[in-house]
């Protein structure tokens, strides 16, 4: 029953952070449909300026997270502009292959010797592990920690879309860009809007990901890129919520089969999941599925 | 019109020759050595389990990016027939089909219930497919020991050569272009076109669906099992989910519903990265997918409808006796 519950505080601090990731994932889509295959690779560049930051320019860590949180967040405003934005009335394919392709670039770049190189670094924790016995359950203040701050950052994320004016024009956006303009919105600022503050959202997602399983490499972000996008089409695509619960539910499914079955199933059973999710139901758990127009 | 058909056929037997002879002379005079020609050999490879994509979406419109699992399933099966039975012609054609129909018979057990889908949700339950392939290849040895598992196989006959491999992919375009103008090729482009018209007008789109879907991935996994006979190690991560993403570019950059379009990308795009490789140099050998990942963004951005962009030339793809040209597809969505 302990290891139970300790398998459950592991799959939470995964999930958890795979909702940071599928956060900047289900806004850009929300907003202009497109699948942003680079957005996991933000995440490692997420991941490599915040290990710079702490463990060789010697900032505190918070500093370095929110250097890193800015670095992304105009990494991504720059890929929207040179990548995505000439393509947005173009065919919605020709978005996502730019969008694999500076996927590519992102990966490959930072493999470069001069700019991250492509070995394995192993990640230092800036902070004391301090590890709590709570009648069999251990909590570390390093999960303490990402289920703080993921939580804020949920708050702070639904009170902007909610909220304020850039979240409404967010959401006028989301629903169509041509209204939304005649409405008054800017439109090219707005999506420039989504786009840093989700890949602000993966950097910090990136950090923490690095103190939590301490290796960092260029091609990290695939994988974590791609679980965090399927989470969010398990939960309904374009929905905040959806996202973390999808989050949620896939790094309870991940650590589970780790710890019950097998780890080389991992995988597997996490997409044999989305898939029997999406045919009950073809728009995610939380998504509504609209009539189709004729 | 039976002259000009027989013209056509002619201009395309010398063509066809014609590129033939050109490969064994480059060989002959020393110009392309092995290195060279297995580059090209994997080019046509790519180049038919592309044109399997380009039916899927090209022409069906149905956002399929786990192409690869299929690619791999035909490789498996192919290569464990060759280990067993051997590698004489009989034996090597054999593995072929039993490449092929395996493909076929996943593709439809897998379209069943995934094609019911549509657009992205397709698009990520066919990515996730190809993952849980890529998984179950992993661990494969825990079942079937002679298939490797996540060490990789090795050991199968290696029978095909440039000779077999070009014959098929000629075999691949002539079947592709008699499908796409054909009563259900033209099912399936209007379905991509606008799927509830079509079907208001009588066609039944789940059933052109699947039929583009199968005959696809079939190609996929005779792609596969040309592959299996053509390089002595197959390795699970030759068919994970980024193999997916170079035969999506391939379809995507040559132009959607451009047949021309896939196969001239097809081999270009291994030259490219062979190319590239060559021309950089030891130095800066680094850069290869740097160079690899900016020429992908800025062909897209130049030319956004691809780089055939719905149209075909009549070598690769004669018009023979058509006189509906014009209604070719516009390789739109």
């Amino acid at each position: 029953m302990d290891y139970f519950l300790n398998q459950v505080i592991n799959g939470l601090q995964l999930g958890l952070v795979y909702a940071l990731i599928a956060l900047g994932y289900t806004m850009v889509y929300g907003i202009v449909k497109l699948i942003n295959f680079a957005h996991g690779d933000v995440f490692m560049v997420g991941a490599f300026v915040g290990y710079f930051g702490f463990a060789h320019w010697g900032l505190p860590l918070p500093v370095a997270i929110l250097f890193s949180m800015l670095t992304c967040a105009i990494l991504g405003v720059v890929i929207e502009r040179l990548a995505y934005r000439p393509l947005r009335y173009a065919p919605r394919i020709m978005a996502l292959i730019s969008a694999i392709g500076v996927s590519f670039f992102l990966e490959y770049f930072c493999s470069l010797r001069f700019v991250f190189g492509p070995d394995y670094r192993v990640v230092e924790r800036p902070i004391q592990t301090v590890t709590w016995h709570l009648g069999g359950v251990t909590v570390t203040n390093l999960q303490l920690i990402i289920m703080v701050t993921v939580a804020a950052m949920l708050i702070f994320l639904q009170y902007v879309v909610f909220r304020t004016r850039v979240g409404a024009a967010m959401r006028t956006v989301s629903y169509d860009h041509d209204a939304a303009r005649l409405m008054g919105v800017d439109v090219d600022r707005t999506i420039s809007i989504t786009f840093a503050l989700g890949s602000a959202m993966a950097a910090l997602g990136g950090v923490l990901y690095a103190i939590a399983y301490p290796q960092i490499q260029p091609f990290m972000g695939i994988m974590p890129g791609l679980k965090a996008f399927t989470a969010a089409v398990l939960g309904g695509i374009g929905l905040i919520p959806g996202a973390v619960l999808g989050a949620l539910i896939m790094g309870q499914v991940e650590t589970m089969t780790a710890a019950y079955i097998s780890s080389q199933l991992r995988d597997a059973i996490v997409f044999v999941i989305l898939i029997v999710v999406l045919l009950v139901r073809p728009c995610g758990i939380l998504g509504r599925t609209e009539p189709e127009k004729v | 019109m039976a002259t000009k058909s027989t013209t056509q056929w002619f201009k395309l037997l010398v063509g066809v020759i014609a590129v033939y002879v050109l490969v064994k002379v480059l060989v002959q005079t020393g110009l392309m050595n092995s290195y060279w020609q297995r580059v090209l050999d994997f080019g046509l490879i790519m180049t038919i389990g592309s044109l399997g994509l380009s039916l899927i979406y090209g022409f069906t419109g149905q956002f399929s990016i786990g192409h690869a699992a299929w690619f791999g399933l035909g490789a498996y099966a192919a290569g464990y027939i060759g280990k067993t039975v051997g590698g004489g012609t009989p034996a090597f054609l054999l593995a072929l089909a039993v490449g092929t129909l395996f493909a076929a018979l996943v593709a439809y057990l897998v379209g069943l219930p995934v094609l019911r889908l549509t657009s992205d949700y397709l698009g990520i339950a066919t990515l996730g497919f190809g993952i849980i392939v890529k998984v179950v290849l992993d661990n494969i040895n825990k079942v079937i020991p002679s298939l490797g598992g996540a060490v990789g196989m090795t050991g199968i006959p290696q029978t095909a050569d440039f000779e077999w491999i070009f014959g098929f992919l000629l075999l691949s375009i002539l079947l592709c272009r008699n499908f796409v103008y054909s009563t259900f090729g033209r099912a399936c482009t209007s379905i991509r076109e606008d799927e509830i018209a079509t079907s208001s007008v009588g066609v039944n789109p789940t059933r052109y669906k699947m039929m583009s879907f199968v005959l696809g991935c079939s190609l996929a996994g005779l792609a596969g099992a040309l592959y299996a006979f053509r390089y002595p190690f197959l390795h699970p991560t030759t068919f994970d989910f980024l193999q997916s993403f170079n035969f999506l570019i391939i379809v995507v950059a040559g132009g959607l519903g451009s047949l021309t379009g896939t196969v001239v990308t097809g081999i270009g795009w291994a030259f490219l990265l062979e190319g590239l490789r060559f021309v950089l140099g030891q130095a800066f050998v680094d850069f290869r997918g740097v160079i690899y990942a900016l020429l992908l963004i800025v062909v897209v951005l130049v030319r956004r409808q691809g780089l055939f962009g719905g149209k075909e030339i009549g070598l690769i793809v004669p018009q023979i006796g058509r006189r509906e040209r014009r209604n070719a597809p516009a390789g739109s969505l």
